[in-house]
């Protein structure tokens, strides 16, 4: 009996949450470091609170993507040939392994992305635009392409010896759109400037890595067993 | 079948029917494992023919049998920080059975009382059985095993030779893969060995 794409990837996605909370990784180790490594800039440089304000929004999104790759490619590296080769023979759809692998990354980078607003606001005086919601979307879909990315990137990379170096090379240059997109529509929302620009940005790249994961999912399957 | 320009199996002929079960034994590197991967349709053949379930190994359509094929390999595919309990529920709500019918499977083998203990935390042994219970969901008409016996004493052992008798009598095939071909002997109808990727 073949299960439908949904369920198959929300059963998925839920495996890689209840395996991510009971190990505690990224909640206990990542986020507390990822939270240590921006004070690096306030507590070594001595630097003025206007040059703390210039820093804040590219130290918040160098820190996102650094510490979001440890989290999304410890997700994708803790699977075994095994497991993936017990996955394929229930039948399941590729592409829906893909996006619930996604999907669960896409939240603990969500929650991680809000953790870290806390020490930007508190140690670089950066002021967060007025507008909160379409803050909080902006970084959903920056989280939610990292994900896609780093889960891209995971299985392309899987059963490579240059593994652990050859995946964040492939990420971090891959990413840049994605983080462009989201550092200038946060700018341009707090200069009151449009944001049609790079929101479409934003939104072209999320599609192109969704489309990107889907259809070579099969491929990078075969490959994988 | 040639794999990173080195040839691994060469004409090997096998026909397996419903029922029946063959042991497959040889020495490491002889090419045992990936003779089991490539009917499991992990590998496809680089060059020679094969069929399982009527289905060309290697071709378009062999994603569509893989439900019906049952494999384990020499460590089990188990997610250590998960429970015994919810790694089959995982397996069997992918392959469209109930959280319940994957607790009957570990219960029949053996698990009843250790259904919440985290995988990181239970014997070989205990491992070796859940993977085993995995392939009683569902019933596969074509169950692979990869050195099941690695890792287990005599006792736990047993459990495999039951588990093959058990899938034989209602009618599905097996080929099991170990080291120890006296061992083998006792659980299958015939064992063939395997020398340098050629059949003996």
């Amino acid at each position: 009996m073949t299960v439908g794409f949904r369920r198959s990837a929300a059963i998925i996605a839920r495996r890689d949450l209840k395996v991510e909370l009971r190990s505690g990784e990224a909640l206990s180790v990542v986020f507390p470091f990822a939270v240590v490594a921006t004070w690096v800039a306030p507590l070594a440089t001595d630097a003025s609170r206007n040059l703390l304000r210039d820093l804040a929004a590219p130290v918040y999104w160098l820190v996102l993507l650094l510490f979001g790759m440890m989290i999304v490619f410890r997700q994708t590296a803790l699977e075994t040939s095994a497991q993936r080769r017990v996955l394929a023979l229930t039948g399941l759809d590729p592409a829906a392994r893909f996006v619930g692998r996604s999907a669960a990354s896409a939240l603990i980078l969500t929650l991680m992305a809000g953790v870290l607003i806390i020490p930007i606001l508190v140690l670089y005086d950066y002021r967060p635009p007025s507008a909160v919601w379409p803050m909080v979307l902006v970084i959903t879909m920056a989280a939610a392409g990292l994900a896609m990315l780093g889960t891209l990137a995971g299985d392309v990379t899987v059963g490579l010896r240059a593994r652990t170096s050859l995946a964040p090379l492939l990420m971090a240059p891959l990413a840049t759109p994605l983080l462009m997109g989201a550092s200038q529509t946060l700018e341009a929302l707090i200069a009151e400037h449009s944001i049609i620009t790079w929101v479409l940005v934003l939104v072209i790249a999320n599609l192109g890595l969704a489309a990107a994961g889907v259809i070579s999912a099969r491929a990078l399957e075969d490959i994988a067993l | 079948m040639v794999l990173g320009g080195v040839r691994v199996l060469a004409g090997c002929n096998l026909t397996l029917y419903p029922g029946e079960s063959l042991g497959v034994a040889g020495p490491n590197g002889a090419g045992k494992s990936t003779l089991l991967a490539t009917v499991a349709t992990f590998i496809p053949p680089t060059e020679g023919f094969g069929e399982v379930m009527g289905v060309p190994l290697g071709g378009e359509k062999t994603p569509a049998i893989r439900p019906e094929i049952g494999w384990s390999g020499h460590l089990p595919a188990l997610y250590p920080d998960l429970t015994l309990e919810e790694n089959l529920a995982m397996v069997a709500h992918l392959s469209g059975h109930s959280r319940r019918e994957g607790r009957l499977a570990l219960q029949k083998m053996g698990l009843g009382g250790a259904l919440h203990i985290r995988t990181e935390r239970c014997s070989n042994g205990m491992k070796r059985r859940a993977d085993l219970a995995r392939l009683l969901l569902g019933h596969p008409r074509l169950v692979l095993l990869d050195e099941p016996d690695a890792g287990l004493d005599r006792e736990a052992a047993s459990v495999i030779g039951r588990f093959i008798r058990r899938t034989t009598i209602r009618g599905g095939g097996v080929i099991c893969v170990s080291h120890d071909e006296p061992r083998l002997s006792a659980w299958v109808d015939q064992v063939i060995e395997i020398r340098e990727g050629r059949i003996g």
